[in-house]
């Protein structure tokens, strides 16, 4: 299969080189003062520059939902289309024009409920398409109902009594739906959002990157356990490829595997146990370690909340083979010859 | 399913109408010179036979391969498979019928035939089912082997009909298909099991000697299609000869025939036997061509509608991607997303499956995208009849969606026209960049008639021009893209595609501001927005319709779609008969053609017969505040041609 920097450089490159403001749309912003989507927006439109690709080559599709007004404000391409669809358009897009970067903008209801089939499908096929997914445990544009991410026993205006359902967690999620690349983020770690979004363009296929983000109207503070300095010492776990897997203050804990069960579990790092610290491998084959580090967060609490890039593998990519049998076809019977094809074999001919 | 092919068509035309004796005129010759053997043969202007058998007896093949004789031997043809949704149903069961209707003649028809002349039964089962439509005086050709009392006991019958004097009145020709087939075969070394299989050709062979069929392109069939089993190739060939052999040689069938050429029915030209379903993939595959856009299939596979799927997905060479997608919704998903980025974008599916649809279907309308959503109806509502036809998604198709929604809509009438209609409703998305709909039916589909191929030179250009450069320029002078800035003359908005620098622009299902396409939520541009969308779609060109009255008549019969074989029929047979009436049949049903409210004004009465319970019907009475009358059918198969002659000499007389 190709290398990373092959695929990419199907989308032509930038003329001249781009600022923050080329990205920027001409249209208002409209989300509630406050709203976690203003960091991300900016995130993307700051680090777009630095990918150098030709803007008028970047697309943005998006479903329904806060976050999917994103396309709106981004100058490039954009479709804001129906809700849940949005993998599904940009899988005909990108599939289609392999000269464009395809960024797919959406939520946790979108992506996960409404659109959940749409997601997994487009994970397994590898798909060359940039997916983000704003998580904010709450349906918002619709005023406050619980979302397949909340947490069970969640109060809102349609689950007064608590809500009953088990959230999903995103990451196993798309782990267990064939994900090349699986990355977490935070909305308000603007560094670490950058560094992600970085390793999710140069991915080839599907890459989906869930970013915590804070909806400070209907479920405010929900992740403040990751982003209250004090507290996300304890709860977030940072992972960088190649490096052992620690966290806490002064790195004084660390993930082992259980050598009974084979799961993963978080231990106090001692001189003795030191060495059997996991060190975090985002290229492996197998994705059973990145699901089991995906685990290791309580649901309910955050506690444990491993972020940055869970998997990041090779995998052929769905717009690649999808051409190649053109230009195997091509090869193999010549190309197409349209007077050939409506004649067929067998045919009598009337003389008048 | 297996194959299909096949499909639809007509039935008598003119000459014989009202009689019970299906058969037209008949010559004796005898010892015609170049005739097999000494045996008479009779001349006959036209023939229906029906291949009926177990779902697993292969009766959609031989059905396949007769047809394919006859249209190399320059007979007008059509055709009508009829195959049950299972893929096997239980076998010997009434409910695993398979059978296979083709209609052949020296002139020009239309149906695949109300009533066929000689019914092939393989098994018990298969008479049952078919023999109510078989009028008295018909060959029967059963196979006796299956007349054995568990399959007779199957399907009720207590005593066998082939000996209890219950088909007296048929000409029973009695054959041991099975065992002459064993027989035949013995020297191949093949179990009992795989000999049987080749029955199917042995009764191809026998029906080929009885109606004179070439022989050559089917022995290639077999030797092509077993190419990598040359023993089971030349096992089938020999059934084919022995079946052909037995026919020439056995005193039960005294009597071959000869169907002439239709010379005359056809101009001149190239000709090839085609299905509905292949013919709107052509049509598909050349729209793109003439459009030189490239073609991108979104779909999810559905009856009637996969066979598309199947063949655009063997044509990559073109250019052609096809995206089998996790659903319907996510089928017309890529093929819209495919749109945006300026390929000629194609979603297929059925009744259900356009249900499914909507949703996007109104995006498109609001994007202004052109796609092209091609419909092959089958029966509902609901899952409904899957491998049966039916015209009751027209008003689904006209109204199915939230929101004023409009969307034209193209109508093919027979299997052939299936490419022609391809091409015009993509003219019509490309041109007005609009979603259109292309609504076939599983009559259409599955049958097949004679279709004059044409040549490159003659399709339309469908040239499509992208908007590259900005298109406005404001007060300040500054040029800049406006996304809905239109065409004043097709209302058609821009399409810029992804790539082209300077006109990034955002399109969404919000109601956009007219001409910058930015969110516009302003109560009097979302009622100038509906209207213009409107008015874009009621302004689309379309031909007049073209009526057919060469009597001055009173009454006008007016059809869309797949109707039009048997109403065609239907209405040669009324005039033959000295019963004038108007005949006129609706390609476009949104928008109508300009003159359709004057030529609804010109008669006393309009009938309107539809496979639905009078849909088309329900748009004109609104429009037009006429009195149409409705004419309906809606039980999974097409008119019979006898049947609407008669309810429109009712509607005459009446």
């Amino acid at each position: 299969m190709p290398e990373v920097n092959e695929l990419l450089s199907l989308v032509p490159k930038a003329e001249a080189k781009q600022s923050m403001k080329d990205f920027k749309s001409d249209q208002e912003v409209r989300w509630c003062p406050g709203c976690g989507d203003y960091a991300v927006l900016a995130a993307v439109q700051g680090f777009m520059p630095d990918l150098g690709l030709a803007k008028e080559n970047i697309v943005f599709v998006s479903g329904i939902g806060c976050s999917s007004r994103f396309p709106y404000y981004m100058n490039t391409y954009g479709m804001h289309s129906i809700h849940g669809r949005a993998p599904a358009i940009a899988t005909g897009l990108a599939t289609s024009r392999r000269d464009l970067s395809v960024w797919v903008v959406t939520g946790d209801g979108d992506a996960l409920s409404i659109g959940g089939n749409h997601l997994i499908h487009a994970l397994r096929r590898n798909v060359n398409l940039k997916i983000l997914l704003f998580n904010n445990r709450i349906y918002g544009l619709t005023k406050g109902q619980y979302s397949p991410t909340s947490e069970v026993g969640k109060i809102t205006k349609s689950t007064p009594m608590g809500s009953l359902d088990s959230p999903f967690n995103p990451v196993s999620l798309a782990i267990g739906a064939e994900a090349s690349f699986v990355a977490r983020t935070v909305d308000s770690d603007r560094k670490h959002l950058t560094s992600v979004l970085r390793q999710a363009a140069d991915h080839p296929g599907t890459a989906l990157v869930e970013i915590y983000q804070n909806c400070n109207i209907f479920n405010d503070g929900a992740f403040e356990a990751l982003k209250d300095k004090d507290r996300a010492l304890e709860a977030v776990i940072r992972l960088e490829h190649g490096e052992p897997i620690r966290f806490g203050a002064d790195n004084s804990k660390g993930v082992v595997r259980d050598p009974a069960t084979g799961d993963l579990v978080v231990v106090p790092v001692t001189a003795d146990n030191e060495h059997q610290i996991l060190v975090h491998d985002a290229h492996a084959t197998s994705p059973t370690t990145a699901f089991a580090l995906s685990r290791l967060a309580d649901p309910d609490t955050l506690h444990h909340t491993p972020i940055g890039v869970l998997r990041s593998v090779k995998r052929p990519v769905y717009d690649t083979l999808m051409s190649d049998q053109l230009d195997a076809a091509v090869e193999q019977n010549g190309k197409g010859d349209l007077s050939q094809l409506l004649a067929g074999n067998d045919t009598w001919t009337v003389v008048g | 399913m297996t194959s299909q092919v096949s499909s639809p068509a007509e039935q008598a035309d003119g000459a014989d109408d009202t009689s019970d004796s299906v058969v037209g005129e008949q010559h004796v010759l005898r010892g015609a010179p170049g005739v097999p053997g000494s045996k008479e043969v009779r001349r006959l202007d036209r023939v229906i036979i029906r291949f009926a058998g177990d779902s697993g007896d292969g009766m959609q093949l031989t059905g396949d391969r007769f047809t394919s004789e006859t249209a190399s031997f320059g007979n007008d043809l059509s055709t009508l498979p009829n195959f049950p949704a299972e893929i096997r149903a239980p076998a010997g069961t009434l409910p695993g019928v398979s059978s296979f209707q083709l209609h052949f003649a020296d002139h020009d028809i239309l149906t695949p035939g109300d009533a066929p002349n000689v019914l092939v039964a393989m098994n018990p089962a298969a008479l049952k089912a078919n023999i109510g439509d078989v009028p008295r005086g018909a060959d029967i050709i059963v196979n006796t082997d299956e007349f054995t009392k568990r399959p007779m006991a199957k399907v009720g019958y207590t005593t066998s009909p082939l000996e209890d004097g219950s088909l007296e009145a048929y000409q029973l020709h009695p054959v041991p298909l099975t065992t002459l087939t064993i027989e035949a075969l013995k020297e191949f070394g093949l179990s009992r099991k795989e000999a049987e299989r080749s029955k199917n050709m042995f009764a191809l062979g026998l029906l080929s000697w009885m109606y004179h069929r070439p022989t050559e392109s089917t022995e290639q069939f077999l030797r092509t299609k077993f190419a990598k089993k040359p023993n089971i190739a030349e096992a089938n060939v020999a059934a084919f000869r022995a079946g052909w052999n037995f026919g020439e040689t056995t005193e039960d069938f005294a009597v071959s025939y000869e169907v002439a050429p239709a010379t005359k029915a056809f101009p001149t030209g190239t000709y090839r036997n085609i299905s509905g379903n292949l013919a709107l993939s052509y049509g598909l595959i050349a729209a793109s061509h003439q459009a030189d856009l490239p073609l991108y299939l979104g779909s999810y596979p559905i009856t009637p509608a996969s066979d598309i799927l199947h063949e655009l997905s063997r044509h990559k060479n073109f250019g052609v991607r096809t995206f089998q997608a996790e659903d319907e919704i996510a089928a017309i998903g890529a093929a819209l997303g495919a749109a945006f980025g300026g390929s000629l974008a194609v979603t297929t599916t059925s009744g259900p499956g356009v249900a499914l649809k909507s949703e996007t279907i109104g995006l498109a309308v609001s994007l202004e995208l052109p796609l092209l959503v091609v419909a092959i109806q089958r029966g509902g509502p609901s899952t409904g009849l899957p491998t049966k036809t039916e015209q009751a998604d027209l008003l689904q198709a006209m109204y199915g969606r939230n929101g004023e929604a409009p969307v034209p809509i193209v109508a093919p009438r027979t299997p052939a026209d299936c490419f022609d209609a391809a091409i015009e409703a993509a003219r019509i998305a490309v041109t007005y960049r609009t979603p259109v709909f292309l609504l076939s039916d599983g009559y259409l589909a599955n049958g097949s008639e004679p279709w004059r191929i044409p040549e490159p030179d003659e399709l339309p250009d469908l040239g499509v021009q992208f908007t590259t450069a900005p298109n406005h320029q404001l007060p300040d002078g500054t040029d800049v893209f406006w996304p809905y800035k239109r065409d004043p003359h097709t209302l058609a908005r821009p399409w810029a595609v992804p790539g082209t620098p300077g006109l990034e622009h955002r399109i969404g299902g919000i109601e956009k501001q007219d001409g910058t396409g930015n969110i516009s939520y302003d109560p009097a541009n979302h009622d100038f927005m509906v209207r213009t969308r409107q008015a874009k779609i009621d302004g689309i060109e379309v031909p007049d319709l073209v009526v057919d009255d060469p009597d001055g008549a009173r009454t006008l019969v007016l059809g869309w779609g797949s109707t039009y074989g048997p109403i065609t029929a239907a209405v040669r047979r009324l005039r033959t008969n000295g019963h004038p009436i108007a005949q006129a049949h609706l390609r476009h049903i949104n928008p109508f053609p300009r003159n359709l409210g004057e030529v609804l004004k010109r008669y006393d009465k309009v009938v309107v017969p539809e496979m639905n319970l009078g849909q088309l019907a329900t748009l004109l009475r609104a429009k037009y505040l006429i009195d149409a009358h409705s004419y309906n059918q809606v039980n999974g198969m097409p008119f019979k041609a006898e049947q609407l002659a008669t309810a429109l000499k009712e509607a005459i007389d009446a």
